[in-house]
């Protein structure tokens, strides 16, 4: 149903990145792509209106600098100014007050307050070790007072005993006293659902609050609610004064914008997400997820900020120059390995690409996961300085004793050899294309989204030769990727540009018993 | 008060109504480019999505008048676009005596409303004077089946239900028994809300839906998905996967009371053709009333219905 944004940005772009740096109208063209796809995800209107007047100047700045990719600066700016606007100010839930910490959830109906009120309640019992009661003012909606008992009864947390004939605010009321009474550190007050025009119900959640003097109140909103997300959040923070926001059902395939719309016009954190019916469904916000989830771009901004963060300007360089004369031996393969575990092992660079948990737990299934990466390090370290610069050195009787003191088998040792062959050969050959560009500049061909497919790059197994590869799964993981970020500089073989990701030198070994099939 | 009423006081006291941010667009014969876009924007802003915005916005640039135009004529203009997208989708629900029971199933994401829209549901057809039944399809939200007994009272309906956590399928199975013994008019079967991209969620409730066509294969005669009016284009995507897994046949779109304007009303009808049988306007057993294209139309432009052709009208044109 959606168009991704990066197609729209690939055609956008088509052409453009040759050049090297962006007209303003190309920039302009880009951002209206980037508003509709705001639009799409649910962003308001006035909100997504707001967001691409603020990044405008910065984004036509960032373009007409020269830079490799400018398409990639814009998208990077886009990304950046969502994060920016969906985080910042993020505080910790005030539960650490003069006891009890009176939290209030407020909301629509069936926005989730309830379900939400038992989640809280059992975190903030495990994890802040505090002693919690719940107490539900829903005198409205049918065994909405059961729901809540029977959640904190599953958490094992105090509740409020029921009554049939006192008011919201006279439960409130008895909430508080009861807290105090038996030294509750948190009482979570939840409130039946009301819609922001009802009066009526607003100026009862308005006296609410006024007796209760809560430390917090959450405004607990559903991740599918449409464009009235400000209406409702904006009617809500004036009646009741907002202090964070909970996010429900974020564990659905709605990209979520309602919640960029709320953080703006209340200006107060998204302190949690929920993410599934479970108890223990509640997770931190963490804003560069939502970012790339509003632009459906997965989390491929953070993997290309984390792989440049994790490969130091200086060890760049030196690679670089290394790489210009074509050399590379089992030193350079060590670093690889070091500073892909640097980037969060694979596990972590796989998790950042959308669409690839379920492909994720296929790898870990077939023994790639980031403990490869330590195996193949103990091979290289348990060589001598000299078999590390002449592999062919490596007889034998050599590989029994490295396999011994690394605690593998000879076999293992042998998979290390000829991965490190495999890509000391690629490695050669764009050496003598690259010349002696910077790692910097390679980062545009992290992707290999040429004609080899494989979306990590050459060493990356492609999706005919691992058994059991989701294919769709695998589509998205190549197509996660910008296609700009396709591998331009090292032309439609699909070598990934990066070493270190280019050649993945941790999945390889798994590539070497299916290549066998091909 | 009728629910365009409450639709209009809801639309009227929400601070960004499109009735206000469409009044200063329509002075002129011609829409020129800029209130091309306004209008777009104002209909994006009730929900319906960019690309079915833009299609209405070019719609009505295409509309010619005699004579003068003026914002009226503009408004009663896109008030009648509207309208005749929406008239196939009226549908009241109604129950034909040909099977006993008749089986309603409801479903849905979480927290839409479906439980309530159950009870209600169960008020209009009593007061037809048919008989009803309930079925507690929902064993796993925490009192759920509570909440539905709740109504049960409320409107002296008898309720089936089984264990907290037990199998949904079985016990709507046993409700169709039950309702077929006691001769029941209608059984309406509430079930657990599900993101539709929860897989093993979704195929319970295909079990569901062939376990009911087991005892009758002519069974559910309703398969209903319950929309929240706030939600957003997210709605499409529900309703295409509930689509699949529990072949509906209609929706019923609950909280149009609010600040919502529920514009993804215009979207599903361009995408899904299903018809909106009942919307909900607010929290008594009263307030689920069928859907009128030509109220909805009026609601949303901000003008009274009697200034748009009645839909009896548009038909008898059609035909």
């Amino acid at each position: 149903m959606f168009d991704q944004l990066k197609d729209k940005f690939q055609s956008v772009f088509d052409g453009l990145s040759k050049k090297g740096s962006l007209s303003e109208a190309d920039v302009e063209s880009a951002l209206r792509e980037v508003r509709l796809a705001l639009l799409e995800a649910d962003v308001s209107l006035p909100v997504a209106k707001h967001f691409i007047a603020s990044i405008k100047e910065k984004a036509i700045g960032a373009a007409s600098i020269k830079s490799v990719r400018p398409d990639q600066q814009v998208i990077k700016i886009v990304h950046d100014g969502l994060v920016e606007m969906l985080g910042g100010d993020a505080a910790p839930l005030a539960v650490d007050v003069a006891p009890p910490a009176v939290i209030l959830m407020a909301g629509l109906q069936g926005s989730g307050k309830t379900t939400t009120a038992g989640k809280l309640a059992l975190r903030l019992k495990d994890r802040h070790k505090k002693k919690v009661m719940v107490a539900s003012l829903d005198m409205t909606r049918p065994a909405a007072r059961e729901q809540l008992r029977l959640l904190g009864e599953q958490a094992d947390v105090g509740v409020l005993p029921e009554s049939d004939t006192e008011t919201p605010l006279q439960l409130a009321n008895r909430a508080l006293q009861m807290a105090k009474l038996k030294a509750y550190d948190v009482v979570i007050l939840d409130t039946a659902g009301r819609l922001s025009v009802d009066e009526a119900l607003m100026d009862e959640l308005r006296a609410i609050k006024q007796a209760t003097n809560p430390h917090e109140v959450l405004l607990v909103a559903d991740a599918l609610t449409g464009q009235d997300a400000v209406n409702t959040a904006q009617a809500f923070h004036d009646a009741v004064g907002v202090s964070g926001i909970v996010l429900t059902r974020m564990d659905g395939d709605s990209r979520g914008g309602a919640a960029l719309s709320m953080r703006h016009v209340t200006g107060m954190p998204i302190k949690f997400v929920g993410m599934g019916e479970k108890q223990d469904a509640l997770e931190e916000f963490v804003p560069d997820r939502l970012a790339g989830r509003i632009l459906d771009m997965g989390d491929v901004v953070a993997l290309v900020e984390k792989a440049a963060a994790a490969i130091e300007e200086e060890e760049a360089m030196r690679m670089a120059k290394r790489m210009a004369s074509g050399k590379f031996d089992m030193n350079d393969f060590l670093n690889q390995l070091r500073q892909l575990q640097k980037m969060g092992g694979l596990s972590g660079i796989l998790g950042m690409l959308p669409g690839i948990g379920k492909m994720q737990k296929q790898l870990n299934a077939a023994g790639m996961d980031d403990s490869m990466l330590k195996r193949q390090e103990a091979i290289i370290l348990s060589m001598t300085k000299k078999e590390r610069v002449s592999v062919g050195l490596l007889n034998a009787s050599r590989r029994k004793r490295i396999a011994a003191g690394s605690g593998t088998s000879v076999q293992d040792v042998n998979r290390v050899v000829k991965q490190y062959q495999e890509m000391a050969k690629m490695m050669k050959r764009m050496g003598s294309k690259a010349g002696a560009a910077g790692l910097k500049a390679m980062m545009g061909g992290l992707g290999g989204g040429g004609a080899g497919g494989a979306g990590l790059g050459g060493g990356m197994p492609s999706a005919g030769q691992m058994p059991e590869m989701d294919a769709e799964a695998m589509k998205k993981l190549s197509s996660g990727l910008p296609a700009s970020m396709g591998g331009q500089m090292f032309g439609k073989g699909g070598l990934g540009g990066m070493p270190g990701l280019g050649g993945l030198p941790g999945l390889g070994g798994h590539g070497g018993k299916s290549k066998r099939k091909k | 008060m009728s629910w365009f009423r409450k639709l209009t006081d809801g639309l009227k006291k929400s601070s960004s109504k499109m009735t206000e941010s469409l009044s200063g667009l329509f002075t002129s014969k011609k829409i020129d480019a800029d209130s091309l876009e306004d209008l777009e924007e104002a209909l994006i802003a009730s929900d319906m999505g960019p690309h079915v915005a833009a299609a209405i916005a070019r719609e009505l640039a295409a509309v010619k008048f005699d004579g003068e135009a003026d914002a009226d004529k503009w408004r009663l203009a896109l008030a009648e676009i509207l309208q005749q997208k929406l008239t196939p989708l009226e549908k009241p629900l109604t129950v034909s005596s040909d099977h006993r029971p008749h089986v309603i199933l409801l479903v849905g994401v979480n927290g839409s409303g479906k439980t309530t829209t159950c009870g209600k549901l169960a008020r209009k057809f009593q007061d037809e004077g048919k008989s009803v039944m309930l079925a507690a399809g929902d064993t796993f939200r925490a009192a759920a089946s509570e909440q539905l007994q709740g109504w049960g009272l409320r409107t002296d309906t008898p309720v089936i239900s089984g264990e907290a956590g037990g199998d949904a399928a079985a016990l709507a199975y046993r409700a169709m028994q039950q309702a077929h013994e006691a001769g029941t008019d209608v059984l309406i079967i509430d079930t657990a809300g599900r993101l539709q991209n929860r897989t093993e969620l979704m195929e319970e409730l295909a079990k569901i839906h062939r376990v009911i066509g087991k005892f009758d294969d002519s069974a559910p005669h309703d398969s209903i998905i319950v929309l929240d009016g706030t939600v957003g284009q997210n709605a499409i995507a529900q309703t295409k996967a509930f689509a699949e897994v529990a072949s509906l046949t209609g929706m019923i779109i609950t909280k149009l009371d609010g600040s919502a304007k529920g514009g993804i009303i215009v979207a599903l009808g361009d995408d899904f053709g299903l018809p909106v049988h009942m919307v909900g306007v607010g929290e008594g057993v009263d307030d689920l009333e069928s859907f009128g294209a030509r109220d909805y139309a009026a609601a949303l432009v901000g003008i009274e219905a009697d200034d748009l052709p009645q839909n009896t009208d548009a038909e008898d044109k059609e035909a």
